[in-house]
Parts: structure tokens; C-alpha cells; sequence
């Protein structure tokens, strides 16, 4: 069975129900302190949300220079699977294993609701079960999640098609599509060999149909297939 | 020698700055009628042992360039005193 690591910043507080995504998705979850300084062996990391050290100076600044970090940036450079969700994201960017940064989200306020996002990419670690173009409900609830990037970045992100996840409009949404004021409608992106992404909607807090909807659930059982499938190639 | 190190981080020009949009906003209906390009940023103050003013000035662009501020979203200007 793979496992995958959970990586506990002070002030992460999505990791239990990161946690029971996976398990629920049939993989084993391993919650890491962010003063380990080796992955033990797990076949994947997640970054989760939360306000790792109170967001204090800017939103995953202090959390990338956590002890654990240094074994998350080899494995993600060794190609193994890396992902962060919202606070998970922006500790990426920050750590510059993915480009960009994530501001403070331009109607000034945390906005905390659920958005439509398309799939963009499905060659990811995480995307590979839903379909190109398929349209999920899942939630966000960020204070900073405006992605923004030079114009290079966005350029070449577009090309590369590396937008994993796209904020949309659907027909009898009653609130704006674009959350944050995000460049381009980003939600999520990866890079360039795909085992590294970064989003800022919660599938974790989606994935059970006790809460009336599933929609997130994929995202896990695409990580377990990706690790499942390197585990028997190696 | 004691070096005195006041950094100041701010929105880099062109990106959208929220708060300094709702400060001017604020500012205008206070009555402060001509208040315009309003940013916020920040301000950091420490004391640092160093050599010199030279070297204090090139370990605090490190400090800036690594973890105070982020080259993708903001600049910063570095001031040294004894």
C-alpha cells in the first residue's frame, strides 16, 4: 500500500482531513512533523492548508524553511510526488518549487465558499482520474490566494499547459467565479514534469458523500493509482 | 559594532494592493481629498552585529532576498545606521 506523508507546520490545520482523503482513497496516511528531516520512506508528501506560522511576514514564507523541507524539495527534484493545498500551495511558491506567489486576495476579504474549477491538466499526480474539461463544486477559504506572476511566468505556464485548475463560470452561480482576483483564473498549477502541484481549493474537505458530494475524491485516488502504478514500475 | 537595520518592503508597482486601495478609500471619505496611490507594505527594524555599515548593508540584502521579502510580489529598500 503507498503511503503518503502529511507534513505538520505550527498552524496547519487541514491534516487530519487530509489524512482521511487518503486512507479513504485506499492509501496509508503518516502525519509528519515539520521537524522531521526525512520523508521515512513515504511515496508522497502533502502539503496541507492551514496558517502555518500564523502567515506571519507572508503566507508560507517562514513554514519553507521548516527542517522537513529540505527532504520535500529532493523528492519533489527526484521526480516524486509533491502537493500543496492552499497554505501547502502557497509554502511551494514560496519554497520555489513552483513559480509565482499568492497575494492577498483582491476584494481584501477571506472568502470561504465553494467554487467551480475546470481541469485543465489530467497529467498530473493528482488530476489523472477526472476528465480534461470536467467541471468540479469543491470548496475554498483563503485570505491570500491571488495568484499572480510576471508575464513570462503566465506565458509560459499557459504553454506548457501547466494550469491544473481553472476558476469558471457556471450558469446560476450566484457569486463571482473568479474568488480572489487571480491572474488568468489560476487555481492550481504544476511544473513542468507534473509531480509537483499546487492549488488553493480544498478537495480534501469534498471527498465523502456523507457531506453530500464526493467531488474532491479524485484528486486522491489519481495520487494513489500514480504512486501505486511507480511503486510496481520500480 | 551595533548596526541599526530599518527595512522597508512594499508591493512591487503595477500589482493590484488591496489595502492600499481600501486605505485610500478610507482616506477620501475621511475628507482628505486628494490622496492618491496609496500602497501598503511594511516595515522591519532590527539590530544587527557586524563588521561595518558595508557589510551589515550585504547581509541584510541576503536577509531581503531569501526570506523578507518576495521578489515575485515586492521591493525593498535597505537602510543601515551605527
Amino acid at each position: 500500500m503507498a503511503c503518503v506523508a502529511v507534513i505538520r507546520f505550527p498552524g496547519s490545520n487541514c491534516e487530519t482531513e487530509t489524512m482521511s482523503a487518503i486512507v479513504r482513497a485506499g492509501g496509508e496516511a503518516t502525519l509528519l512533523d515539520y521537524r522531521e528531516t526525512s520523508l521515512h520512506g513515504a511515496d508522497g508528501v502533502i502539503l496541507p492548508g492551514g496558517f502555518s506560522y500564523g502567515d506571519y511576514l507572508r503566507s508560507g514564507a517562514i513554514a519553507r524553511f521548516a527542517p522537513i523541507m529540505d527532504a520535500v524539495r529532493s523528492h519533489a527534484e527526484h521526480g516524486g510526488a509533491v502537493i500543496g493545498i492552499c497554505n501547502g500551495f502557497q509554502v511551494l511558491c514560496e519554497a520555489h518549487l513552483l513559480p509565482g506567489a499568492l497575494m492577498r486576495n483582491d476584494g481584501q476579504r477571506f472568502v470561504s465558499r465553494p467554487v467551480d474549477v475546470r481541469i485543465e491538466r489530467r497529467q498530473t499526480i493528482c488530476t489523472s482520474e477526472y476528465a480534461e474539461g470536467e467541471v468540479i463544486r469543491i470548496p475554498v477559504a483563503h485570505g491570500e490566494g491571488r495568484f499572480v506572476a510576471d508575464r513570462e511566468t503566465l506565458a509560459a505556464l499557459e504553454a506548457e499547459h501547466r494550469v491544473v485548475l481553472r476558476y469558471v463560470a457556471v450558469a446560476g452561480a450566484d457569486a463571482p467565479h473568479n474568488p480572489n482576483g487571480s491572474a488568468n483564473d489560476i487555481a492550481g498549477i504544476c511544473n513542468a514534469a507534473g509531480n509537483v502541484v499546487g492549488f488553493m481549493p480544498h478537495p480534501e474537505r469534498l471527498a465523502d458523500q456523507t457531506l453530500g458530494s464526493d467531488a474532491g475524491h479524485r484528486f486522491f485516488t489519481s495520487l494513489m493509482g500514480r504512486l501505486v502504478g511507480a511503486g510496481a514500475a520500480a | 559594532m551595533t548596526v541599526h537595520v530599518h527595512v522597508r518592503v512594499m508591493p512591487r508597482p503595477g500589482l493590484l494592493d488591496p489595502q492600499g486601495q481600501a486605505v485610500e478609500h478610507a482616506l477620501t471619505s475621511l475628507g482628505f481629498a486628494g490622496a492618491a496611490a496609496v500602497r501598503v507594505g511594511k516595515a522591519i527594524d532590527f539590530t544587527l552585529e557586524a563588521e561595518s555599515l558595508v557589510a551589515a548593508e550585504a547581509m541584510v540584502r541576503e536577509m531581503c532576498e531569501r526570506l523578507l521579502a518576495n521578489p515575485v510580489t515586492e521591493d525593498f529598500v535597505i537602510e543601515v545606521s551605527s
